[in-house]
């Protein structure tokens, strides 16, 4: 077994972290697995203090965030990436993909062709903006997954009705209206899996639902990682601050491939045995030569910051 | 070697296989209630967290 002190940051063992578990025990390295509910951290003090491991945290090259608690893996990447202890991702690129809006803007700086998104409010003014785009509209929580609480509006009456819902249910996180216009998709949509600089492999998600989520019962099918995929994922990825990432493409008609959004702690169980790629070996492979780039010069840590 | 244990919601008896691990997530095969393994040794089952709001990928 390699000395390397890995953390594998987790919520539960999900088919993910078995496979990512086993992908390091393949490579010689057993990882100390560290619950989220089991942290108390002393935020005044430093990374000499111990993990629930029973080891400093310091003792850590490389943390492999993979909690399906998303502030929980937020707040460890910021806690551990203050002490200089990489994580993967970095808590700058999580922040910025755990929420919509922010990862449009970035997209949009880095002239990533995506679709027409507005941000607003105020119930007249949600409603300006999604009019704005033209229905039909898609309202999405600007933080959540697997597709919860998106709403698809086709006409005013709907959008009123979910501007209202939204205003008088919600917690103030619903009270931010973010509006995407409906894409044309084929049916489907395409989730590609960045590794560094790499597309590794891509899946279609095909479902007559028009939210077309694994987590919502679409199925997965091997989608070929052209040139243009793989340029314009890696170039999404580098725009959000790069790492290990999931990237949700539209395919539409005219424009081509649009970016919809970026996930930075994948889940991956059914994307593997379609594609033929070892997804959890490749991120197991990144995190390793991560976490060894540590050991031999700190500062190249500054990279998974 | 396989661990037997039983759901702690429906008592049905639950053969794990040898590679489980620890914490990790699995469906009760009788009542699919999604549990945790809370211990291998003896082995100790339990409802696994409900899903919150912030869960995802």
């Amino acid at each position: 077994m390699s000395d390397l002190r890995i953390a594998l940051l987790v919520t539960l063992v999900r088919p993910e972290e078995k496979l990512l578990i086993e992908a390091f025990q393949a490579r010689g390295v057993e990882p100390d697995i560290i619950l989220d509910r089991s942290v108390n951290i002393d935020l005044t003090a430093g990374a000499d203090q111990l993990a629930p491991s029973g080891v400093a945290w310091s003792a850590y090259a490389v943390a492999l965030e993979r909690c399906v608690s998303t502030s929980r893996g937020m707040y460890l990447q910021a806690i551990l990436n203050s002490w200089g202890i990489a994580t993967i991702n970095s808590y700058a690129t999580a922040a910025v993909c755990a929420d919509k809006l922010l990862t449009t803007l970035a997209l949009a700086q880095a002239g990533i062709p995506q679709p027409n998104t507005r941000a607003a409010f105020d119930e007249e003014s949600a409603i300006e903006a999604i009019e704005d785009l033209h229905y039909p509209v898609v309202l999405k929580p600007a933080t959540g997954s697997w597709g919860r609480l998106l709403a698809r509006v086709n006409d005013r009456a709907a959008a009123e009705a979910i501007i209202e819902h939204r205003l008088t249910l919600g917690g103030y996180a619903h009270h931010t209206f973010y509006a995407q216009e409906y894409v044309q998709k084929p049916g489907r949509d395409i989730r590609a899996f960045v590794v560094g600089d790499e597309t590794i492999c891509a899946i279609y998600r095909t479902s007559e639902h028009w939210i077309t989520n694994t987590a919502r019962g679409g199925a997965a099918s091997n989608c070929p990682v052209t040139p243009e995929l793989n340029d314009l994922c890696v170039r999404a990825a580098q725009a959000v601050g790069g790492g290990v990432l999931a990237l949700d493409l539209f395919e539409d008609p005219d424009r081509g491939l649009l970016l919809n959004e970026i996930n930075h702690t994948m889940e991956f169980r059914n994307s593997s045995k379609p594609t033929g790629v070892n997804i959890a070996g490749c991120l197991v492979n990144y995190a390793i030569n991560a976490a060894e780039n540590v050991v031999m010069s700190p500062e190249a840590a500054v990279s998974t910051r | 070697m396989t661990y037997i244990s039983n759901c702690p919601d429906c008592a049905a008896e639950i053969h794990l296989p040898a590679d489980t691990m620890l914490h990790e997530l699995l469906p009760c095969p009788d009542c699919g209630a999604e549990l945790e393994v809370l211990n291998l040794n003896p082995v100790e089952l339990d409802l696994a967290p409900e899903m919150q709001e912030d869960w995802g990928e």
